[in-house]
């Protein structure tokens, strides 16, 4: 669409795009080289056209620089989600340029940026518009540089490989293009994005631009960074979950070889050295007396219990019921255990602090910093930069590494970087909270489904952080307060015929720390339904994917179950022991299906092969698509087998992955193959879509081969 | 404080330290190589394997004093000039994600090519279930030792720059 205001010849007038149809504003912000910024955010209305260059929210920007590099500059933090090579993709493709000439940065925490929060597959979803926008917007304004510069029809200019073509063969790389595109007062050529038919980098299956680093080593994450004089750093933790410290005494550890200090934190007692070998063994000379914390009187059957007498009783069932079904399921507390542990370095001087860290927030830890440091009103003091991070998975929306960091480098005078071991990650961390739930399905007379009412008690997950996009994705408003009610109401729908539905949280106080998971409550809610499908099939006599066909009442699900039938062979004959699960979710603009076959014959299940069809609209690069689908499913696969958190008296069991028995090679399938179907060009979130369905196919594809429905997660815990 | 020498991606080294300090931070502490990760520091994730004369082992979990006089090898010095075929592979099947465990898995997955040069599924299963990848990368690692162990067995490349 072209500019609504192209008439009135203002530089900065900012050019309204429309993608998807959505509304994107963009603008050219000064600069000797060529920037355009982009709002990021919803499509706004016209109306809110003339406040677009007002600083109250941060931009995405796309420079051209003089070199013709394109440089995308964007809020969010690459922990493994492809991110970065999907942004550049986009770029590279409406700009036409190549993919090597397109850096991707991550900005620093900056309040202005309105919303900073990479997580909940919000990413791609809410970027892709404004990206497409700002690069279709820079591109028109290179050509009609050029036009101008050479006097012919801006029409008749084509682009390629980061040039601007005139019929008679006349060349001009954008890099030398830029100054002028700047200065561009009308726009002679549309900056609408182009057709998503006419992509030839977009949907190509594209390796990761940062692969060579990760296999060579020189992929720098927080601890690798090379911060002069930033020392290794420990903290001495309580033996319970938030213990404090009542008094210690650390002259044994100060007089060790290497030891640079010792501090008091709120959270433990750290110790700064030459090494971490030092700090560690200092930590250990360490003497400590703890006082227990606010859990420890709960254990693990004190929980379950708390949660099953949150349940209640049964509501009156619907008109007509002849018979009620009802499921019970539990489900543990899980540590997101990323690979990196949490860690943080800090440079903190007298009215300044550094931060560097792989934050999925990085806005909520420049707060949390401020805060801590007695700035909450100036915390522009804090700067917080990005670090490249080994996993996030939800654990890093919060910040307790950097606010340790910051306290230890201010006491100790002296930069820090703080490390957590492997056992404080495990058992200092935040949890996705355990749950209870109870599926009550009515049956009419002929064997009809009349109603289903899901009730799910789940220790209130803290979301100090909000919610970030995932919110304005699915509202289309940015709401300032949301409880976990009010996102369990958004996200958690059946997407069956069942009659009379309805779904209903009960949070339970529970003093144990808790942070979103991936796919947050579907991770618990839409494995247990999806489960109890199958059991409803069971006691019907029907087989699950004629009962899913003959119920679903989106076309997409439709589809990709279609295909996971197709492509998996849904019923072939299998030898003894050996039986297939299916399981569907739409969440997140997107709609998945899974198809897996389990071998029950051995000591434990092995999952054999898997079978995936997604249908996330626009797959900007199928091979990230690919990726994060497969890893969301041996996410699934190991805590829905093996992998959970135990409680005892307030202390987390688990100290590694030598008890936390996340899949290995070993436990994996040789194949999970993904299958795309693309119903639309909207763009759907991918990161967290892949766990629901794949823990309940796996849970399904048992019941089918043992011939019981399991109802206590993870299966192979055996529950002590 | 007693120095013990080895000879670290080809070039001989010293560091000074307690005879028990783990080799991960002689590594990344004091002689500023990175590559080996701390993913649990007793020897269960295998984020931290390198090459000691050739075999993969643990250096979180290896006192220094007992590589003295040894040679070791990082993820740093795997490839010398070029990238060795196994980086290539896992940069031909998009291995990574977080890549935070893949220094390792692929020091894992170059050992076990130096013995092996056709594994089978379960020699993959046994030589590289010590190393975890939190973001479950492993049907790709997989694919990746396949296609690296075709390029070894016709190129004849005998993971040379390992040394
Ligand atoms: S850090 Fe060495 S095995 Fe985990
Ligand atoms: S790639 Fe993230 S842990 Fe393996």
């Amino acid at each position: 669409m072209l500019s609504r205001m192209a008439d009135r010849p203002r530089q900065n007038e900012p050019v309204s795009v429309v993608v998807d149809r959505r509304r994107f504003l963009t603008w050219v912000v000064a600069s000797p080289a060529l920037v355009v910024a982009a709002r990021l955010g919803l499509d706004v209305p016209e109306a809110g056209a003339a406040e677009a260059q007002e600083e109250t929210a941060l931009n995405l920007y796309i420079a051209i620089q003089p070199d013709g590099r394109v440089v995308t500059t964007l809020p969010r933090t690459e922990m493994g989600q492809g991110i970065t090579t999907g942004v550049a993709m986009l770029t590279a493709e409406e700009l036409d340029t190549r993919l090597e000439s397109v850096d991707v940065r991550t900005a620093d925490a900056d309040p202005r940026w309105v919303i900073q929060l990479t997580g909940m597959s919000s990413t791609m979803r809410y970027l892709a518009g404004p990206i497409r926008a700002a690069a279709a917007t820079a591109r028109a304004r290179l050509v009609t540089a050029a036009a101008n510069r050479w006097h012919v029809l801006a029409h008749t200019l084509t682009t390629a490989h980061g040039e601007v073509i005139a019929p008679d063969g006349r060349r001009a790389g954008y890099g030398e293009l830029a100054g002028d595109a700047a200065r561009v007062l009308l726009l002679l050529v549309s900056p609408a994005p182009k057709d998503p038919s006419t992509y030839t980098v977009v949907g190509q299956p594209t390796g990761r631009i940062d692969a060579r680093d990760i296999v060579t080593g020189a992929a720098r994450y927080t601890l690798d960074l090379d911060v002069p004089e930033a020392v290794p750093l420990v903290v001495a933790r309580p033996p319970t979950l938030r213990g404090t410290v009542r008094d210690f005494d650390a002259s044994a550890a100060l007089a060790m070889p290497g030891v640079l200090g010792v501090t008091r934190l709120p959270t433990g007692i750290a110790v700064a050295a030459h090494t971490y070998a030092h700090a560690l063994a200092a930590r250990d000379a360490l003497r400590i007396s703890w006082a227990p914390g606010p859990a420890s009187h709960l254990s693990d059957a004190d929980i379950r219990n708390r949660l099953r007498d949150a349940i209640g009783a049964r509501p009156l069932p619907p008109l007509f019921t002849a018979r009620t079904l009802e499921g019970r399921f539990d489900f543990p507390y899980l540590a997101h255990a990323p690979m990196e542990t949490q860690s943080c370095v800090a440079r903190v001087t007298e009215d300044r602090a550094e931060l560097w860290l792989g934050a999925q927030d990085p806005k909520f830890a420049q707060r949390e910093v401020a805060e801590a440091l007695g700035w909450a009103l100036t915390p522009h003091r804090v700067t917080v930069h990005t670090a490249r991070a080994g996993g996030g998975f939800g654990r890093r929306f919060f910040a307790e590494a950097a606010v340790e960091a910051a306290l230890a480098s201010r006491a100790l005078g002296r930069p820090v970087k703080l490390m957590w071991t492997r056992n404080d990650d495990m058992r200092h961390g935040r949890y996705r909270p355990a749950s209870h739930h109870r599926i009550l399905a009515y049956l009419g007379a002929n064997g009809s489904i009349l109603g289903w009412n899901h009730r799910a008690a789940i220790p209130t997950v803290e979301f100090p952080h909000g919610f970030g996009d995932a919110l304005t994705a699915i509202l289309g408003t940015v709401l300032p307060e949301v409880t976990s009610q009010v996102f369990f109401e958004l996200t958690q729908h059946v997407p069956y015929r069942f009659g009379w539905v309805s779904q209903e949280l009960r949070e339970v106080s529970i003093p144990i720390p808790t942070a979103s998971f991936r796919s947050v409550f579907t991770s618990q809610v839409g494995v247990a339904n999806e489960v109890f499908v199958d059991q409803l099939a069971r006691e019907l006599g029907r087989d699950p994917v004629e009962l899913r066909r003959s119920q679903l009442k989106s076309a997409r699900l439709q589809a990709v179950l279609d295909k996971v039938v197709l492509e998996g062979q849904w019923g072939r004959a299998l030898p003894p022991g050996v039986a297939q699960g299916v399981a569907v979710l739409e969440e997140w603009d997107s709609a998945v299906a899974h198809l897996v076959e389990v071998d029950v014959t051995g000591a434990a299940p092995r999952v054999l092969r898997v079978v995936i069809a997604a249908d996330v609209g626009l797959p900007i690069n199928p091979k990230s698509i690919e990726a994060q689908l497969q890893g969301a499913a041996i996410d699934a696969f190991s805590t829905t087998l093996s992998a959970g958190i135990h409680i005892d008296s307030g202390a987390v069991r688990e100290g590694s992955f030598a008890d936390y028995l996340w899949h290995r090679m070993k436990h994996a399938p040789a194949e999970i193959s993904v299958h795309l179907v693309r119903s639309d060009d909207r763009v759907g979130g991918v990161g967290e879509l892949g766990y629901p369905s794949a823990a309940a196919a796996l849970t399904n594809a048992i019941a089918r081969a043992a011939g019981t429905m399991p109802t206590r997660f993870p299966l192979l815990d055996p529950g002590v | 404080m007693p120095a013990y020498q080895f000879i670290l991606n080809g070039q001989t080294v010293s560091v000074e330290a307690p005879a028990d300090l783990p080799l991960l931070w002689a590594l990344r502490d004091m002689l500023g190589v990175t590559g080996p990760k701390y993913g649990c520091g007793v020897g269960v994730c295998g984020a931290c394997t390198s090459h000691l004369e050739g075999e993969a082992f643990r250096p979180c979990i290896q006192p220094v004093s007992g590589v003295a006089g040894t040679r070791v090898t990082t993820i740093e010095g795997l490839g010398g000039e070029g990238l060795h075929p196994v980086q290539q592979a896992w940069i031909a099947e998009d291995v990574a994600q977080c890549g935070f465990c893949q220094p390792g898995q692929i020091m894992a997955a170059v050992a076990l090519l130096r013995k092996n040069l056709d594994p089978s599924d379960a020699d993959i299963d046994a030589a590289m279930s010590d190393n975890v990848c939190r973001c479950g990368t492993y049907v790709r690692i997989r694919a990746a030792i396949k296609r690296a162990a075709r390029a070894l067995r016709e190129g004849g490349a005998t993971g040379e720059g390992s040394r």
